[in-house]
């Protein structure tokens, strides 16, 4: 597992080749299916790393492998990172049904190195389930929404009232909302049900099945987790009834393809194939290549339409 | 009363003189306490191993390597026992710095003393017992915050009747320091802490109102003394002063001598230096006088280090260096015989009133958002300390703070003190095989019926909220160990990991060097296919943090991807972590003297896996060990002569490149 992940990180021109062959197999293998894959996100502070060791705890309780893959920001003026989540989830170097793997979010500013999809898509050939924290702000939060089946979205009491839930954008994406540090009682509450409020106003009915919920945790205490991963099931079953999992996975292959398009050749360049409704028709086209070989196979088209 | 002149009728008596000592095994300790009594030690401060700190038998996993080695290992009654035979508990002043476990460690001293025939109303002395600072600096905590500060306060509510000569807690400012503090953050996060435990039994129902002046009463600090002793002698009376005024505001202290600031001192070890030691001993005396020199805010009990602290464990010569050195200050001197030398002194009140106010400005803040114990798991205090600490290394990098023998004037004649390998003391290493074998007979020996009924009492009691300390003397007597003690509790209150304060959005240092190092780290990424990434933990129980702290924050400043493990990993885990998270190179940091066997497993768990990682390792290491561990294929040793993080960074990217064969 170490060895696959340090390949499909390895930018090397001769290991890219056969980085690339390996994801493009596992992504086409998996397509719709295979593990499943939660996404954590939520401000500094909240308590993100103590609630995924509750996760990790909960789901290994239950006989279930885990991979975890901890993203945290990069320096933008050294580049370096600093990644320490590695210290709140114990079993990461006791129990082999769980594998750890921190990463930096690099160039990538305020989201998700490419990295990250190809070690979710690395780990999920191996354990049940793959889970992904970060940062959520701005465009992490989008990123990591296009990689995961299920999304929760971690806060805390007093984070705000309504109207910074919806002006902050939070409420579209997340499946699950987590007011941890709920040992904080009445605030706790009140957070929780400001976010309720929210989700019923906006255009997702509370009553549609994978309908997104909001769950009260004390990820310090231990408490609220079995509610939480129970919420998450709910969840996934929701998306596996409608068989909306497969079309969720490819809506966020469809995303990534276009936004690291976007960032390597710019507007510019994804105008020299069309442009965006050209490539959604493309991509549409290929219900079952992979990503990372659509991103290769159009990069090569759009360099190639450049130099004319 | 001082005369009008200043001068004493009577010459004062001199503060407690301790050296904090112990190691290898209850008896060998025993005969050092008993050297150091017989050279006009007044009383004792017991440094206990880590094992014992954190609630490990000698036989656990997590211990190997570790016992005796930073202190004595107390793992039943026999032993507390053995550790002070002949010498009678009820004339004798004790601090014990005990922390995770200090309720125990009470328990053990309680049953020992009966054992004498001292009744416990007779026992004086002190537990540290501060777990704020635990979490902050010193790294030997075993359980969450709260139930943490319940054991505190039952110590506090059990002691302020059943001992009440005895000093439940120490509220230690002095590893704030050694974790960089400013003085004014010193006075600060001290205040807070024993607010907390001062609001904590506030609440208690076993603790009537009209308890509380004598609880204040009872709590006393315990301070560092830094090498800008001037400052100090302020920051001694800034506190005196904060002290009195919480006790009257907060809690409603009438009586003026409940509210007296009670203090003791270890100075300083953060400046001494291993480059040129001899200085240290000039060092340590002008340290001692900032905690001595003005009456008004003297301290009660003072330790003094050795010269030689920072290249290993010292003998008993060194330590009785250390206790000469009190001795000619209080009888060869005529400071005890005059009133406070600082009154009315233009430059220590303005300085002093300075500092208090500052300190109270902070204090305020951190109770703002809920006192100690929340500015602890927001990591506030945390962050502010590393911020801190991370300025003085770069003031002392850049020169801008002075530091002799180290950042200047560095040509030195041969040390004629420091030579060799008898220049420091060694812990036999047959002492844990040798601890191990005690522990087992006397297993054998006790009676595994009332060691099991007194273990369900104390998980009851736990469960319950009851006070511990009855129920853990009956555990005391029956024949409990430490460890079997700290699981009844962690099985309850679970096991907790303090915030580390290495945040990613700390400050950087971006200076000409460390862009050169990082330019080199960024052309030897590319060349390694990915970015360069590090592995920083500290096996063992050493919990002292801050020195791996500031390698991973200077390692991101470098642009490197740290992958900051924390403290008390195994070996094992160390080696694990490496090969998930694909590190290109592992730093280890050890203080405790235990890197011989930590890092030769670490090195053994490599070759097995077939791991082909180079590891760096950085501590008290002295130089027959450093030869040692470089032979055993540890590729850089690093001790705290090497203060230039960024060239120490440099040189890690020495090593990955030969390790992974790019240039």
């Amino acid at each position: 597992m170490a060895e696959a992940l340090n390949l499909v990180d390895d930018a090397r021109p001769a290991r890219r080749a056969e980085a690339l062959a390996l994801l493009d197999a596992l992504e086409r293998e998996a397509g719709g299916a295979g593990a499943w894959r939660i996404g954590v996100t939520g401000a500094p502070g909240v308590g993100k790393s103590t609630l995924l060791d509750g996760l990790v705890r909960a789901l290994r309780a239950r006989g279930r492998t885990v991979g975890v893959i901890a993203v945290d920001p990069s320096s933008r003026r050294t580049g370096g990172a600093l990644l320490g989540d590695r210290i709140r989830v114990r079993s990461a170097a006791r129990d082999p049904g769980v594998f750890f793997r921190s990463m930096a979010a690099r160039e990538r500013l305020g989201g998700l190195a490419e990295a990250t999809r190809a070690g979710v898509v690395v780990m999920g050939g191996a354990y049940d389930v793959v889970l992904v924290e970060t940062v959520g702000v701005g465009q992490s939060e989008s990123d990591v929404a296009d990689l995961a089946d299920t999304l929760a979205f971690v806060t805390q009491p007093g984070a705000g009232d309504l109207l910074q839930f919806m002006k902050a954008g939070v409420l579209e994406l997340p499946d699950v909302f987590v007011v941890n540090k709920a040992d904080q009682g009445p605030l706790a509450e009140r957070t929780a049900r400001e976010l309720e409020a929210g989700l019923g106003l906006g255009e997702r009915s509370a009553e549609a099945p994978g309908a997104p919920r909001v769950v009260l945790v004390s990820a310090r205490d231990g408490k609220g987790i079995d509610a939480l991963l129970a919420a998450l099931e709910a969840h996934f079953a929701s998306l596996a009834e409608g068989g909306l999992r497969a079309e969720r996975r490819r809506r966020g292959r469809d995303r990534f393809v276009e936004e690291t398009l976007a960032l390597r050749y710019g507007s510019y360049g994804l105008a020299s194939v069309g442009g965006s409704p050209a490539l959604a028709d493309r991509l549409a086209g290929e219900p079952g290549a992979s990503g990372f070989a659509l991103v290769e196979r159009l990069g090569r088209e759009i360099e190639e339409a450049l130099r004319k | 009363m001082a005369r009008d002149d200043g001068r004493l009728p009577r010459r004062d008596e001199p503060w407690v003189f301790r050296t904090y000592s112990g190691h290898t095994s209850a008896r060998a300790s025993n005969e050092l306490y008993r050297g150091n009594l017989a050279k006009g030690q007044t009383g004792l401060s017991v440094a206990f191993d880590l094992p014992t700190q954190t609630g490990y038998d000698a036989d656990h996993p997590l211990a190997r390597g570790e016992v005796g080695k930073v202190g004595v290992p107390i793992a039943h009654i026999e032993d507390m026992e053995a550790l002070f035979e002949g010498i009678p508990l009820d004339r004798m002043n004790t601090s014990m710095t005990i922390n995770a476990t200090a309720a125990w460690l009470l328990a053990l001293y309680v049953a020992a003393a009966e054992r004498q025939g001292v009744a416990h109303g007779a026992l004086s002395g002190t537990t540290q017992n501060d777990i704020i600072k635990e979490y902050l600096s010193r790294g030997t905590y075993v359980f969450p915050p709260e139930p943490s500060l319940r054991l505190i306060t039952d110590m506090v509510a059990y002691t302020v009747d059943e001992i009440p000569k005895w000093n439940p807690i120490n509220v230690c400012s002095y590893h704030l320091q050694e974790a960089g503090a400013t003085p004014v953050q010193e006075i600060a996060y001290a205040m807070a802490t024993a607010i907390a435990v001062l609001d904590a039994v506030r609440t208690r129902p076993d603790v009537p109102a009209d308890v509380m002046p004598r609880v204040f009463g009872r709590i006393s600090f315990f301070l560092n003394a830094g090498i800008r002793f001037v400052e100090e002698v302020c920051k001694a009376r800034a506190m005196t002063a904060l002290w009195d005024e919480i006790g009257r505001t907060r809690y409603e202290v009438a009586d003026e001598r409940e509210r007296r600031f009670r203090y003791g001192v270890q100075v300083n070890s953060l400046g001494l230096t291993e480059a040129q030691p001899e200085n240290n001993v000039i060092r340590i005396v002008l340290e001692a006088l900032g905690v001595t020199l003005s009456r008004d805010a003297r301290c009660r009990a003072l330790q003094l280090p050795a010269w030689n602290e920072a290249l290993g464990l010292p003998r008993p010569f060194d330590q009785q260096w250390s206790l000469r050195i009190q001795q000619v200050l209080a009888y060869e001197t005529d400071l005890l015989e005059y009133d406070d030398l600082f009154a009315g002194s233009r430059v220590v009140e303005a300085r002093s009133a300075e500092l208090l106010a500052e300190a109270r400005t902070e204090l305020e803040k951190v109770l703002a958002m809920g006192g100690a114990v929340a500015a602890v798991e927001n990591a506030y205090m945390k962050q502010r300390l590393v911020e801190s600490h991370t300025r003085r290394l770069r003031a002392i990098e850049s020169g801008e703070i002075t530091v002799v023998g180290v950042n200047a004037w560095t040509e030195s004649e041969a040390s004629e003190l420091a030579v060799g390998e008898c220049s420091i003391l060694r812990v036999d290493e047959a002492a844990e095989r040798e601890q191990v074998e005690r522990l087992r007979a006397f297993r054998s020996r006790r009676s595994g019926a009332e060691v099991g009924a007194a273990l369900r009492a104390l998980g009851d009691t736990v469960r319950s909220g009851a006070n511990v300390m009855p129920v853990s003397i009956r555990c005391a007597k029956a024949g409990v160990t430490t460890g079997e003690w700290a699981d009844a509790l962690r099985a309850v209150y679970g096991e907790y990991r303090a915030p580390t304060g290495v945040v990613a959005r700390g400050a950087e240092m971006l200076t000409e060097a460390t862009d050169k190092v990082r330019a080199r780290v960024k052309a030897l990424s590319a060349k390694l296919g990915r970015p360069l990434k590090i592995l920083v933990g500290k096996p063992g129980l050493d919990g002292h943090s801050n020195g791996a702290e500031q390698i991973a924050v200077r390692a991101r400043d470098v642009g490197m991807e740290v992958v900051y493990e924390g403290i008390r990993l195994t070996p094992e885990e160390i080696v694990t972590s490496a090969r998930d998270e694909g590190v290109h190179v592992i730093g280890l940091s050890i203080l405790s003297g235990s890197h011989g066997v930590l890092v030769a497993d670490v090195l053994q768990g490599l070759a097995e896996r077939g791991l082909a990682i180079p590891v760096v390792v950085g501590g008290i290491i002295p130089e027959e060990d450093a030869r040692a561990l470089r032979e055993a294929g540890v590729r850089r040793i690093y001790t705290p002569k090497d203060f230039d993080l960024t060239r120490i960074m440099d040189e890690i990217v020495d090593v990955v490149a030969e390790a992974h064969a790019v240039r």
